[in-house]
Protein backbone atom coordinates (compact mmCIF):
# COMPACT_ATOMS: atom_id res chain seq x y z
CA UNK A 1 0.00 0.00 0.00
CA UNK A 2 3.05 2.51 1.36
CA UNK A 3 4.57 1.19 -1.93
CA UNK A 4 1.52 1.80 -4.23
CA UNK A 5 1.31 5.23 -2.70
CA UNK A 6 4.85 6.42 -3.38
CA UNK A 7 4.57 5.04 -6.95
CA UNK A 8 1.45 7.39 -7.67
CA UNK A 9 3.54 10.12 -5.52
CA UNK A 10 6.66 10.00 -7.96
CA UNK A 11 4.02 9.56 -11.19
CA UNK A 12 2.44 12.86 -10.13
CA UNK A 13 5.87 14.88 -9.44
CA UNK A 14 7.41 13.87 -12.71
CA UNK A 15 4.20 15.10 -14.39
CA UNK A 16 4.22 18.23 -12.56
CA UNK A 17 8.13 19.06 -13.52
CA UNK A 18 7.75 18.00 -16.76
CA UNK A 19 8.53 21.51 -18.58
CA UNK A 20 11.73 21.30 -16.60
CA UNK A 21 12.64 17.75 -17.58
CA UNK A 22 11.62 16.60 -20.44
CA UNK A 23 13.75 19.75 -22.54
CA UNK A 24 16.74 18.41 -21.03
CA UNK A 25 16.13 14.83 -22.24
CA UNK A 26 15.21 15.75 -26.02
CA UNK A 27 11.47 16.46 -25.65
CA UNK A 28 9.21 19.60 -25.77
CA UNK A 29 6.40 20.51 -23.43
CA UNK A 30 3.86 20.85 -26.03
CA UNK A 31 4.68 17.11 -26.85
CA UNK A 32 4.07 16.41 -23.48
CA UNK A 33 0.47 17.91 -23.60
CA UNK A 34 -0.52 15.81 -26.80
CA UNK A 35 0.48 12.75 -24.78
CA UNK A 36 -1.50 13.28 -21.86
CA UNK A 37 -4.34 14.40 -24.41
CA UNK A 38 -4.14 10.90 -25.72
CA UNK A 39 -3.72 9.26 -22.73
CA UNK A 40 -6.81 10.74 -21.46
CA UNK A 41 -9.02 9.58 -24.20
CA UNK A 42 -7.44 6.28 -23.82
CA UNK A 43 -8.34 6.06 -20.34
CA UNK A 44 -11.77 6.91 -21.11
CA UNK A 45 -12.03 4.47 -23.63
CA UNK A 46 -10.61 2.19 -21.47
CA UNK A 47 -13.30 1.83 -18.89
CA UNK A 48 -15.51 0.11 -21.58
CA UNK A 49 -12.01 -2.27 -22.95
CA UNK A 50 -10.44 -2.64 -20.20
CA UNK A 51 -12.89 -2.44 -17.35
CA UNK A 52 -16.61 -3.52 -18.76
CA UNK A 53 -14.94 -5.78 -21.66
CA UNK A 54 -16.65 -4.34 -24.15
CA UNK A 55 -14.71 -3.80 -27.40
CA UNK A 56 -15.27 0.10 -28.54
CA UNK A 57 -14.28 1.16 -31.71
CA UNK A 58 -15.88 4.07 -31.82
CA UNK A 59 -14.02 6.57 -29.47
CA UNK A 60 -13.10 9.28 -31.68
CA UNK A 61 -16.20 10.32 -32.18
CA UNK A 62 -16.72 11.80 -29.07
CA UNK A 63 -13.09 12.93 -29.16
CA UNK A 64 -13.84 14.51 -32.26
CA UNK A 65 -16.83 15.90 -31.55
CA UNK A 66 -15.13 17.34 -28.26
CA UNK A 67 -13.09 18.98 -30.31
CA UNK A 68 -15.68 20.36 -32.58
CA UNK A 69 -18.16 21.70 -29.66
CA UNK A 70 -15.04 23.56 -28.12
CA UNK A 71 -13.81 24.71 -31.58
CA UNK A 72 -17.33 26.67 -32.82
CA UNK A 73 -17.72 27.70 -28.85
CA UNK A 74 -14.41 29.80 -29.61
CA UNK A 75 -15.33 30.80 -33.26
CA UNK A 76 -18.97 31.77 -32.45
CA UNK A 77 -19.80 32.19 -28.85
CA UNK A 78 -17.27 33.06 -26.66
CA UNK A 79 -13.71 33.75 -25.82
CA UNK A 80 -13.44 31.84 -22.71
CA UNK A 81 -11.20 28.78 -23.23
CA UNK A 82 -13.05 27.24 -19.92
CA UNK A 83 -16.20 27.03 -21.81
CA UNK A 84 -14.40 25.92 -24.69
CA UNK A 85 -13.63 23.06 -22.76
CA UNK A 86 -16.65 22.78 -21.00
CA UNK A 87 -18.68 22.57 -23.98
CA UNK A 88 -16.70 20.00 -25.56
CA UNK A 89 -17.06 17.41 -22.46
CA UNK A 90 -20.80 18.15 -22.78
CA UNK A 91 -21.01 17.31 -26.34
CA UNK A 92 -19.38 14.20 -26.60
CA UNK A 93 -20.85 13.07 -23.28
CA UNK A 94 -23.91 13.35 -24.19
CA UNK A 95 -23.59 11.70 -27.54
CA UNK A 96 -22.57 9.26 -26.05
CA UNK A 97 -25.42 9.24 -23.51
CA UNK A 98 -28.17 9.47 -26.43
CA UNK A 99 -26.32 6.72 -28.41
CA UNK A 100 -25.79 4.09 -25.31
CA UNK A 101 -29.34 2.89 -26.11
CA UNK A 102 -28.30 2.04 -30.04
CA UNK A 103 -25.16 0.11 -28.96
CA UNK A 104 -25.84 -1.40 -25.62
CA UNK A 105 -27.54 -4.63 -25.97
CA UNK A 106 -24.30 -5.49 -28.87
CA UNK A 107 -22.09 -7.79 -28.00
CA UNK A 108 -18.51 -8.92 -28.81
CA UNK A 109 -17.60 -8.16 -32.38
CA UNK A 110 -21.40 -6.80 -32.93
CA UNK A 111 -21.16 -3.94 -30.00
CA UNK A 112 -17.36 -3.17 -31.98
CA UNK A 113 -19.33 -3.15 -35.29
CA UNK A 114 -21.92 -0.71 -34.47
CA UNK A 115 -19.82 1.73 -32.00
CA UNK A 116 -17.44 2.30 -35.70
CA UNK A 117 -20.75 2.44 -37.56
CA UNK A 118 -21.96 5.13 -35.24
CA UNK A 119 -18.65 7.16 -35.44
CA UNK A 120 -18.90 6.97 -39.02
CA UNK A 121 -21.72 9.20 -39.32
CA UNK A 122 -20.42 11.84 -37.23
CA UNK A 123 -17.63 12.38 -39.43
CA UNK A 124 -20.07 11.60 -42.90
CA UNK A 125 -21.90 14.53 -41.29
CA UNK A 126 -18.86 16.92 -40.17
CA UNK A 127 -17.44 16.27 -43.97
CA UNK A 128 -20.20 17.62 -45.55
CA UNK A 129 -21.48 20.34 -43.07
CA UNK A 130 -19.48 22.59 -44.26
CA UNK A 131 -20.90 25.51 -43.22
CA UNK A 132 -20.67 25.02 -39.69
CA UNK A 133 -17.75 22.55 -39.57
CA UNK A 134 -15.47 23.62 -42.73
CA UNK A 135 -15.93 20.15 -44.30
CA UNK A 136 -12.87 18.43 -45.27
CA UNK A 137 -10.71 21.40 -44.84
CA UNK A 138 -11.48 21.34 -40.79
CA UNK A 139 -12.70 24.01 -38.21
CA UNK A 140 -9.97 26.88 -37.82
CA UNK A 141 -10.45 30.05 -36.87
CA UNK A 142 -9.96 30.40 -33.24
CA UNK A 143 -7.53 30.30 -30.76
CA UNK A 144 -6.88 29.17 -27.43
CA UNK A 145 -7.78 31.73 -25.10
CA UNK A 146 -5.87 33.54 -22.33
CA UNK A 147 -7.22 32.71 -19.47
CA UNK A 148 -8.48 35.53 -16.47
CA UNK A 149 -8.01 35.16 -12.99
CA UNK A 150 -9.53 37.97 -11.47
CA UNK A 151 -7.73 41.24 -13.06
CA UNK A 152 -4.20 38.62 -13.80
CA UNK A 153 -4.47 37.57 -17.56
CA UNK A 154 -2.31 34.13 -18.49
CA UNK A 155 -1.73 33.87 -22.23
CA UNK A 156 -1.49 29.84 -23.01
CA UNK A 157 1.40 29.39 -24.22
CA UNK A 158 3.09 25.88 -24.06
CA UNK A 159 3.77 25.74 -20.70
CA UNK A 160 0.57 27.17 -19.32
CA UNK A 161 -1.23 25.28 -21.91
CA UNK A 162 0.80 22.01 -20.25
CA UNK A 163 -0.38 22.74 -16.96
CA UNK A 164 -4.08 23.38 -18.07
CA UNK A 165 -4.42 20.13 -19.86
CA UNK A 166 -2.64 18.82 -16.81
CA UNK A 167 -4.91 20.27 -14.33
CA UNK A 168 -7.61 18.04 -16.56
CA UNK A 169 -5.87 15.03 -16.76
CA UNK A 170 -5.52 14.93 -13.20
CA UNK A 171 -9.26 16.47 -12.27
CA UNK A 172 -10.70 13.18 -14.89
CA UNK A 173 -8.22 10.70 -13.64
CA UNK A 174 -9.20 11.24 -10.08
CA UNK A 175 -13.28 10.72 -10.94
CA UNK A 176 -12.27 7.49 -12.95
CA UNK A 177 -10.40 6.16 -10.62
CA UNK A 178 -13.02 6.74 -7.61
CA UNK A 179 -15.31 5.46 -9.42
CA UNK A 180 -13.80 2.35 -10.78
CA UNK A 181 -13.12 1.51 -6.70
CA UNK A 182 -17.18 1.88 -6.33
CA UNK A 183 -19.67 -0.37 -6.10
CA UNK A 184 -20.51 0.99 -10.01
CA UNK A 185 -17.11 0.45 -10.96
CA UNK A 186 -17.19 -3.16 -9.48
CA UNK A 187 -20.23 -4.02 -11.31
CA UNK A 188 -18.55 -2.57 -14.62
CA UNK A 189 -15.43 -5.33 -13.45
CA UNK A 190 -18.40 -8.31 -12.94
CA UNK A 191 -19.74 -7.77 -16.30
CA UNK A 192 -16.14 -8.19 -17.75
CA UNK A 193 -15.57 -10.94 -15.87
CA UNK A 194 -18.54 -13.00 -16.23
CA UNK A 195 -21.67 -11.56 -17.64
CA UNK A 196 -24.31 -14.21 -17.04
CA UNK A 197 -23.41 -14.46 -13.59
CA UNK A 198 -23.30 -10.60 -12.74
CA UNK A 199 -27.17 -10.88 -14.88
CA UNK A 200 -28.40 -13.32 -12.49
CA UNK A 201 -26.93 -11.29 -9.43
CA UNK A 202 -29.63 -8.67 -10.43
CA UNK A 203 -26.88 -6.25 -12.44
CA UNK A 204 -28.82 -4.92 -15.39
CA UNK A 205 -26.00 -5.47 -17.84
CA UNK A 206 -27.14 -3.43 -20.70
CA UNK A 207 -27.81 0.44 -18.19
CA UNK A 208 -24.37 -0.64 -17.19
CA UNK A 209 -22.63 -0.90 -20.42
CA UNK A 210 -24.83 2.19 -20.86
CA UNK A 211 -23.41 4.20 -18.22
CA UNK A 212 -19.56 3.40 -19.05
CA UNK A 213 -20.43 3.61 -22.91
CA UNK A 214 -21.61 7.78 -21.83
CA UNK A 215 -18.51 7.95 -18.68
CA UNK A 216 -15.96 6.91 -21.66
CA UNK A 217 -17.66 9.56 -24.01
CA UNK A 218 -17.32 12.09 -21.60
CA UNK A 219 -13.90 12.16 -21.09
CA UNK A 220 -13.35 11.57 -24.72
CA UNK A 221 -15.17 14.57 -25.32
CA UNK A 222 -12.94 16.23 -22.90
CA UNK A 223 -9.84 15.01 -24.47
CA UNK A 224 -10.85 16.20 -27.73
CA UNK A 225 -11.70 19.59 -26.42
CA UNK A 226 -8.00 19.65 -24.97
CA UNK A 227 -6.86 18.57 -28.42
CA UNK A 228 -8.32 21.55 -30.59
CA UNK A 229 -7.22 24.36 -28.04
CA UNK A 230 -3.58 22.00 -28.05
CA UNK A 231 -3.66 22.87 -32.39
CA UNK A 232 -6.26 25.40 -32.77
CA UNK A 233 -8.01 23.15 -35.95
CA UNK A 234 -10.55 20.46 -36.04
CA UNK A 235 -9.97 18.06 -38.37
CA UNK A 236 -12.83 15.84 -39.66
CA UNK A 237 -10.12 13.00 -39.16
CA UNK A 238 -10.25 13.65 -35.32
CA UNK A 239 -13.39 11.68 -35.79
CA UNK A 240 -12.47 9.02 -38.66
CA UNK A 241 -12.48 5.49 -37.46
CA UNK A 242 -8.60 5.35 -38.18
CA UNK A 243 -8.62 7.80 -35.27
CA UNK A 244 -10.27 5.05 -32.81
CA UNK A 245 -8.26 2.70 -33.92
CA UNK A 246 -5.45 4.92 -32.63
CA UNK A 247 -6.98 5.13 -28.77
CA UNK A 248 -7.62 1.30 -28.73
CA UNK A 249 -3.93 0.67 -30.02
CA UNK A 250 -2.95 2.56 -27.43
CA UNK A 251 -4.73 1.11 -24.44
CA UNK A 252 -3.80 -2.23 -25.76
CA UNK A 253 0.07 -1.04 -25.90
CA UNK A 254 0.08 0.46 -22.66
CA UNK A 255 -2.15 -2.61 -21.12
CA UNK A 256 -5.90 -2.17 -21.11
CA UNK A 257 -5.82 -4.22 -17.32
CA UNK A 258 -4.20 -1.42 -15.72
CA UNK A 259 -5.97 2.24 -15.06
CA UNK A 260 -2.55 4.02 -15.71
CA UNK A 261 -1.72 1.40 -18.95
CA UNK A 262 -3.31 4.15 -21.93
CA UNK A 263 -0.84 6.85 -19.95
CA UNK A 264 2.34 4.27 -21.12
CA UNK A 265 0.61 3.35 -24.30
CA UNK A 266 -0.19 6.94 -25.34
CA UNK A 267 4.05 8.08 -24.01
CA UNK A 268 5.09 5.42 -26.49
CA UNK A 269 2.46 5.97 -29.84
CA UNK A 270 3.15 9.54 -29.43
CA UNK A 271 6.92 9.28 -28.66
CA UNK A 272 7.34 6.93 -31.57
CA UNK A 273 5.00 9.00 -33.84
CA UNK A 274 7.00 12.38 -33.01
CA UNK A 275 10.51 11.00 -33.09
CA UNK A 276 10.25 7.98 -35.66
CA UNK A 277 8.08 10.29 -38.09
CA UNK A 278 10.98 13.21 -38.33
CA UNK A 279 13.48 10.77 -39.22
CA UNK A 280 11.35 8.43 -41.76
CA UNK A 281 8.33 10.33 -42.17
CA UNK A 282 6.06 6.99 -43.80
CA UNK A 283 8.11 4.52 -41.68
CA UNK A 284 6.56 5.40 -38.19
CA UNK A 285 3.30 3.69 -38.60
CA UNK A 286 4.61 0.27 -39.14
CA UNK A 287 6.82 0.88 -36.19
CA UNK A 288 3.50 0.90 -34.39
CA UNK A 289 2.00 -1.89 -36.14
CA UNK A 290 4.81 -4.39 -34.99
CA UNK A 291 4.96 -3.24 -31.86
CA UNK A 292 1.47 -3.61 -31.53
CA UNK A 293 1.82 -7.06 -32.79
CA UNK A 294 4.27 -8.24 -30.63
CA UNK A 295 2.30 -6.97 -27.67
CA UNK A 296 -0.84 -8.25 -28.86
CA UNK A 297 0.64 -12.01 -29.37
CA UNK A 298 3.39 -12.29 -26.11
CA UNK A 299 2.42 -9.37 -23.48
CA UNK A 300 -1.52 -9.40 -23.00
CA UNK A 301 -1.31 -6.88 -19.91
CA UNK A 302 0.49 -4.61 -22.24
CA UNK A 303 3.83 -2.59 -21.88
CA UNK A 304 2.92 -1.87 -18.39
CA UNK A 305 2.02 -5.55 -17.51
CA UNK A 306 5.84 -6.22 -17.93
CA UNK A 307 7.18 -3.59 -16.27
CA UNK A 308 5.03 -4.35 -13.20
CA UNK A 309 5.96 -8.22 -13.27
CA UNK A 310 9.98 -6.74 -13.68
CA UNK A 311 9.27 -5.30 -10.87
CA UNK A 312 7.42 -8.03 -9.25
CA UNK A 313 4.40 -6.17 -8.33
CA UNK A 314 2.03 -8.27 -10.41
CA UNK B 1 -48.56 -22.62 3.85
CA UNK B 2 -45.95 -24.24 2.14
CA UNK B 3 -42.59 -21.98 0.83
CA UNK B 4 -42.19 -23.31 -1.96
CA UNK B 5 -45.06 -25.60 -4.18
CA UNK B 6 -45.06 -26.40 -7.81
CA UNK B 7 -48.64 -27.63 -9.29
CA UNK B 8 -48.53 -29.83 -12.48
CA UNK B 9 -45.83 -28.11 -13.75
CA UNK B 10 -44.46 -28.90 -17.12
CA UNK B 11 -41.73 -27.63 -19.43
CA UNK B 12 -41.07 -29.07 -23.58
CA UNK B 13 -38.17 -28.27 -25.36
CA UNK B 14 -39.07 -28.90 -28.97
CA UNK B 15 -39.86 -32.49 -28.82
CA UNK B 16 -38.52 -33.51 -25.79
CA UNK B 17 -40.77 -33.41 -22.97
CA UNK B 18 -38.32 -32.50 -20.32
CA UNK B 19 -41.13 -31.78 -17.14
CA UNK B 20 -44.03 -33.63 -17.02
CA UNK B 21 -46.54 -32.55 -14.32
CA UNK B 22 -44.52 -32.29 -11.46
CA UNK B 23 -46.03 -31.08 -8.60
CA UNK B 24 -44.44 -30.76 -5.01
CA UNK B 25 -44.32 -29.07 -1.57
CA UNK B 26 -41.23 -27.85 -0.04
CA UNK B 27 -42.19 -26.30 3.62
CA UNK B 28 -40.07 -23.24 5.54
CA UNK B 29 -36.95 -24.78 7.11
CA UNK B 30 -36.27 -27.84 4.97
CA UNK B 31 -33.86 -29.72 3.78
CA UNK B 32 -35.18 -31.28 0.62
CA UNK B 33 -32.71 -33.12 -1.94
CA UNK B 34 -34.24 -33.89 -5.44
CA UNK B 35 -32.58 -36.84 -6.38
CA UNK B 36 -32.59 -38.67 -10.43
CA UNK B 37 -30.71 -40.20 -13.19
CA UNK B 38 -29.16 -37.89 -15.84
CA UNK B 39 -30.87 -36.45 -18.01
CA UNK B 40 -34.34 -36.71 -15.34
CA UNK B 41 -34.68 -32.84 -15.53
CA UNK B 42 -33.57 -32.13 -12.21
CA UNK B 43 -31.87 -28.58 -13.74
CA UNK B 44 -34.66 -28.01 -15.95
CA UNK B 45 -36.94 -27.76 -12.21
CA UNK B 46 -34.33 -25.57 -10.91
CA UNK B 47 -34.59 -23.38 -14.48
CA UNK B 48 -38.17 -23.23 -13.52
CA UNK B 49 -38.26 -22.45 -10.33
CA UNK B 50 -35.17 -19.66 -10.71
CA UNK B 51 -36.98 -18.19 -13.76
CA UNK B 52 -34.07 -18.99 -16.02
CA UNK B 53 -37.11 -20.03 -18.65
CA UNK B 54 -40.92 -20.61 -18.10
CA UNK B 55 -42.41 -23.21 -17.00
CA UNK B 56 -44.51 -24.53 -20.29
CA UNK B 57 -47.34 -25.19 -18.04
CA UNK B 58 -48.23 -25.63 -14.61
CA UNK B 59 -48.15 -23.07 -11.51
CA UNK B 60 -44.92 -21.77 -9.39
CA UNK B 61 -45.62 -20.28 -5.67
CA UNK B 62 -43.02 -19.14 -3.10
CA UNK B 63 -44.63 -18.36 0.30
CA UNK B 64 -48.02 -18.07 -1.44
CA UNK B 65 -47.25 -16.15 -3.84
CA UNK B 66 -47.37 -16.90 -7.55
CA UNK B 67 -43.98 -16.47 -9.08
CA UNK B 68 -44.74 -18.55 -12.49
CA UNK B 69 -43.80 -15.81 -14.84
CA UNK B 70 -41.29 -13.35 -12.79
CA UNK B 71 -37.87 -12.64 -13.98
CA UNK B 72 -35.10 -14.18 -12.36
CA UNK B 73 -34.19 -10.66 -10.65
CA UNK B 74 -37.44 -10.38 -9.39
CA UNK B 75 -37.15 -14.32 -7.97
CA UNK B 76 -33.77 -13.26 -6.74
CA UNK B 77 -35.41 -10.30 -4.90
CA UNK B 78 -37.80 -12.20 -3.52
CA UNK B 79 -34.96 -14.44 -1.69
CA UNK B 80 -35.16 -17.25 -4.25
CA UNK B 81 -31.82 -18.01 -4.70
CA UNK B 82 -29.37 -20.59 -6.91
CA UNK B 83 -26.33 -21.80 -7.71
CA UNK B 84 -25.22 -23.57 -10.70
CA UNK B 85 -24.14 -27.08 -11.87
CA UNK B 86 -21.19 -25.42 -13.42
CA UNK B 87 -19.40 -23.23 -11.20
CA UNK B 88 -20.46 -19.38 -12.03
CA UNK B 89 -17.87 -17.11 -10.17
CA UNK B 90 -15.53 -14.11 -11.23
CA UNK B 91 -12.46 -16.35 -12.05
CA UNK B 92 -10.37 -13.62 -11.64
CA UNK B 93 -11.74 -11.21 -8.73
CA UNK B 94 -10.30 -12.17 -5.34
CA UNK B 95 -12.88 -14.15 -3.32
CA UNK B 96 -13.59 -10.68 -1.22
CA UNK B 97 -14.51 -8.92 -4.54
CA UNK B 98 -16.49 -11.93 -5.47
CA UNK B 99 -19.03 -11.89 -2.54
CA UNK B 100 -18.22 -7.82 -2.67
CA UNK B 101 -20.35 -7.74 -5.83
CA UNK B 102 -23.04 -10.03 -4.35
CA UNK B 103 -23.57 -7.69 -0.97
CA UNK B 104 -23.86 -4.91 -3.32
CA UNK B 105 -26.08 -6.10 -5.60
CA UNK B 106 -28.29 -7.33 -2.94
CA UNK B 107 -27.78 -3.33 -0.44
CA UNK B 108 -29.09 -2.41 -4.32
CA UNK B 109 -26.25 -0.20 -4.22
CA UNK B 110 -24.93 -1.56 -7.64
CA UNK B 111 -24.57 1.69 -9.72
CA UNK B 112 -24.02 3.84 -7.16
CA UNK B 113 -20.73 5.61 -8.43
CA UNK B 114 -20.53 7.80 -5.11
CA UNK B 115 -20.98 5.83 -1.91
CA UNK B 116 -20.22 7.40 1.55
CA UNK B 117 -18.05 5.95 4.06
CA UNK B 118 -21.20 4.55 6.10
CA UNK B 119 -21.98 2.24 2.86
CA UNK B 120 -18.22 1.75 2.02
CA UNK B 121 -17.84 0.05 5.44
CA UNK B 122 -21.31 -1.46 5.71
CA UNK B 123 -20.37 -3.28 2.89
CA UNK B 124 -17.08 -4.32 3.90
CA UNK B 125 -18.23 -5.66 7.13
CA UNK B 126 -21.69 -7.79 5.09
CA UNK B 127 -18.57 -9.77 3.01
CA UNK B 128 -16.17 -10.14 6.61
CA UNK B 129 -19.42 -11.51 8.22
CA UNK B 130 -20.13 -14.20 4.98
CA UNK B 131 -16.84 -15.34 4.77
CA UNK B 132 -16.78 -15.93 8.37
CA UNK B 133 -19.68 -18.14 7.87
CA UNK B 134 -18.57 -20.44 4.83
CA UNK B 135 -14.94 -20.16 6.67
CA UNK B 136 -13.39 -18.48 4.09
CA UNK B 137 -11.97 -15.56 5.78
CA UNK B 138 -8.64 -16.75 5.32
CA UNK B 139 -8.77 -17.12 1.59
CA UNK B 140 -10.19 -13.62 1.07
CA UNK B 141 -7.59 -12.28 -0.55
CA UNK B 142 -6.73 -14.99 -3.14
CA UNK B 143 -8.03 -14.66 -6.60
CA UNK B 144 -10.94 -17.22 -6.93
CA UNK B 145 -9.40 -18.71 -10.11
CA UNK B 146 -6.61 -20.50 -7.97
CA UNK B 147 -8.71 -21.82 -5.44
CA UNK B 148 -9.22 -25.69 -5.14
CA UNK B 149 -12.78 -27.07 -7.26
CA UNK B 150 -14.06 -27.04 -3.88
CA UNK B 151 -13.34 -23.99 -2.08
CA UNK B 152 -14.87 -22.52 -5.46
CA UNK B 153 -17.73 -23.99 -5.16
CA UNK B 154 -18.19 -22.77 -1.70
CA UNK B 155 -17.35 -19.18 -3.13
CA UNK B 156 -20.35 -19.87 -5.48
CA UNK B 157 -22.43 -20.67 -2.55
CA UNK B 158 -21.09 -17.13 -0.24
CA UNK B 159 -22.25 -15.56 -3.38
CA UNK B 160 -25.77 -16.89 -3.30
CA UNK B 161 -25.82 -16.37 0.40
CA UNK B 162 -24.84 -12.55 -0.24
CA UNK B 163 -28.38 -12.32 -1.19
CA UNK B 164 -30.26 -13.09 2.07
CA UNK B 165 -32.20 -16.00 0.47
CA UNK B 166 -34.86 -17.53 1.85
CA UNK B 167 -34.34 -20.59 -0.35
CA UNK B 168 -31.43 -21.80 -1.22
CA UNK B 169 -31.20 -23.91 -4.40
CA UNK B 170 -28.12 -25.71 -4.74
CA UNK B 171 -27.39 -27.79 -7.98
CA UNK B 172 -25.07 -30.42 -7.67
CA UNK B 173 -22.79 -28.68 -4.63
CA UNK B 174 -20.51 -31.82 -4.49
CA UNK B 175 -20.05 -32.53 -8.07
CA UNK B 176 -16.79 -33.40 -8.86
CA UNK B 177 -15.25 -33.07 -5.61
CA UNK B 178 -13.26 -35.81 -3.52
CA UNK B 179 -13.94 -37.20 -0.35
CA UNK B 180 -12.52 -34.16 1.89
CA UNK B 181 -13.88 -31.76 -0.37
CA UNK B 182 -17.24 -33.28 -0.02
CA UNK B 183 -17.70 -33.75 3.84
CA UNK B 184 -16.64 -29.98 3.79
CA UNK B 185 -19.45 -29.53 1.26
CA UNK B 186 -21.67 -31.42 3.80
CA UNK B 187 -21.15 -29.35 6.74
CA UNK B 188 -21.18 -26.28 5.43
CA UNK B 189 -24.65 -27.06 4.22
CA UNK B 190 -25.61 -28.36 7.67
CA UNK B 191 -24.73 -25.35 8.96
CA UNK B 192 -26.51 -23.40 6.95
CA UNK B 193 -29.34 -25.38 7.67
CA UNK B 194 -29.12 -25.99 11.39
CA UNK B 195 -26.96 -22.56 12.28
CA UNK B 196 -28.51 -19.82 9.60
CA UNK B 197 -31.96 -21.59 9.47
CA UNK B 198 -31.98 -21.61 5.91
CA UNK B 199 -34.38 -23.54 3.98
CA UNK B 200 -32.17 -25.52 1.30
CA UNK B 201 -33.29 -27.78 -2.24
CA UNK B 202 -30.47 -29.39 -3.47
CA UNK B 203 -29.72 -32.06 -6.58
CA UNK B 204 -27.52 -34.33 -5.17
CA UNK B 205 -26.31 -37.43 -7.26
CA UNK B 206 -24.08 -38.61 -4.08
CA UNK B 207 -26.74 -41.42 -2.08
CA UNK B 208 -24.06 -41.29 1.24
CA UNK B 209 -24.62 -37.05 1.09
CA UNK B 210 -28.68 -37.88 0.45
CA UNK B 211 -29.43 -40.16 3.11
CA UNK B 212 -27.29 -38.46 5.26
CA UNK B 213 -28.24 -35.20 5.35
CA UNK B 214 -32.17 -34.52 3.82
CA UNK B 215 -35.10 -34.17 5.79
CA UNK B 216 -37.37 -34.93 2.64
CA UNK B 217 -36.63 -36.55 -1.13
CA UNK B 218 -38.41 -36.23 -4.20
CA UNK B 219 -37.05 -38.33 -6.84
CA UNK B 220 -37.16 -37.56 -10.34
CA UNK B 221 -37.02 -39.80 -13.44
CA UNK B 222 -37.52 -39.38 -16.95
CA UNK B 223 -38.89 -35.46 -16.37
CA UNK B 224 -41.74 -37.03 -14.09
CA UNK B 225 -41.95 -37.86 -10.05
CA UNK B 226 -41.45 -40.64 -9.25
CA UNK B 227 -41.76 -40.84 -5.07
CA UNK B 228 -41.75 -38.03 -2.86
CA UNK B 229 -40.81 -38.89 1.33
CA UNK B 230 -38.67 -39.59 4.06
CA UNK B 231 -35.05 -40.90 3.29
CA UNK B 232 -36.48 -44.40 5.04
CA UNK B 233 -39.51 -44.34 2.64
CA UNK B 234 -37.53 -43.52 -0.20
CA UNK B 235 -35.38 -46.04 0.89
CA UNK B 236 -38.02 -48.70 1.23
CA UNK B 237 -39.72 -47.59 -2.30
CA UNK B 238 -39.67 -50.50 -4.26
CA UNK B 239 -40.13 -48.62 -7.62
CA UNK B 240 -37.43 -45.98 -6.29
CA UNK B 241 -35.83 -49.20 -6.05
CA UNK B 242 -35.52 -50.91 -9.51
CA UNK B 243 -36.31 -47.31 -11.24
CA UNK B 244 -33.06 -45.52 -9.57
CA UNK B 245 -31.54 -47.12 -6.69
CA UNK B 246 -31.20 -50.38 -8.14
CA UNK B 247 -29.12 -49.49 -11.09
CA UNK B 248 -27.00 -46.62 -9.56
CA UNK B 249 -25.95 -49.01 -6.50
N1 LIG C 1 -32.27 -25.52 -22.76
C1 LIG C 1 -32.58 -26.76 -23.20
N2 LIG C 1 -32.92 -26.95 -24.49
C2 LIG C 1 -33.22 -28.19 -24.93
N3 LIG C 1 -33.20 -29.29 -24.17
C3 LIG C 1 -32.84 -29.15 -22.88
C4 LIG C 1 -32.52 -27.89 -22.33
N4 LIG C 1 -32.21 -28.06 -21.02
C5 LIG C 1 -32.34 -29.37 -20.78
N5 LIG C 1 -32.73 -30.03 -21.88
C6 LIG C 1 -33.00 -31.46 -21.96
O1 LIG C 1 -33.90 -31.79 -20.92
C7 LIG C 1 -33.56 -33.03 -20.34
C8 LIG C 1 -33.34 -32.86 -18.86
O2 LIG C 1 -32.12 -32.13 -18.65
P1 LIG C 1 -31.64 -31.65 -17.23
O3 LIG C 1 -30.42 -30.83 -17.46
O4 LIG C 1 -32.74 -31.04 -16.51
O5 LIG C 1 -31.23 -33.03 -16.54
P2 LIG C 1 -30.58 -33.30 -15.13
O6 LIG C 1 -31.53 -34.15 -14.39
O7 LIG C 1 -30.15 -32.04 -14.50
O8 LIG C 1 -29.32 -34.18 -15.55
P3 LIG C 1 -27.84 -34.23 -14.94
O9 LIG C 1 -27.92 -35.15 -13.77
O10 LIG C 1 -27.04 -34.82 -16.04
O11 LIG C 1 -27.45 -32.84 -14.60
C9 LIG C 1 -32.33 -33.54 -21.08
O12 LIG C 1 -32.74 -34.46 -22.07
C10 LIG C 1 -31.78 -32.29 -21.71
O13 LIG C 1 -31.10 -32.60 -22.90
MG1 LIG D 1 -28.36 -31.19 -13.98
Amino acid sequence: MTGRLARSLILWVLLLLVPFWLPMVGGYTALASRILVYALCAMGLNLLLGFTGMMSFGQAAYFGLGGYGAGLVLVHLSGSSWLAVLAGTVLGGAAAFLLGPVVMRRRGIYFAMITVAVGQIFFFVAERWDSLTGGEDGLTGFSRQPLHFGGYVLPLSDVPFYYFVLFFFALAAGVMALVLRSPLGHSFVAIRENRRRAAFLGIHVERYVWAAFAFAGLIGGLAGALNALQNNFVSPENLYWVESGNFVIIAVLGGMRSFWGPLIGSIIFIGIQDYVSSLFPNNWESLIGVLFIIVVLFFPNGILGIIRRRAGLA
Amino acid sequence: MSLLELKNVSRVFGKLTALEDVSLEMEEGELYAVIGPNGAGKTTLFNLISGFFPATSGEIRFDGVEVTRLSPERRVAAGLVRTFQITEIFPELSVFENIRIGVEAQLGCSAQPWPSRGLARRIDRRVEELLAITALSSQGGRRASVLTHGDQRVVEVTMALSLKPRLLLLDEPTAGMGRAETQHMVNLIRSLHQEQKLSILFIEHDMDVVFGIADRISVLNAGRVLATGTPKEIAANPRVQTAYLGEAA
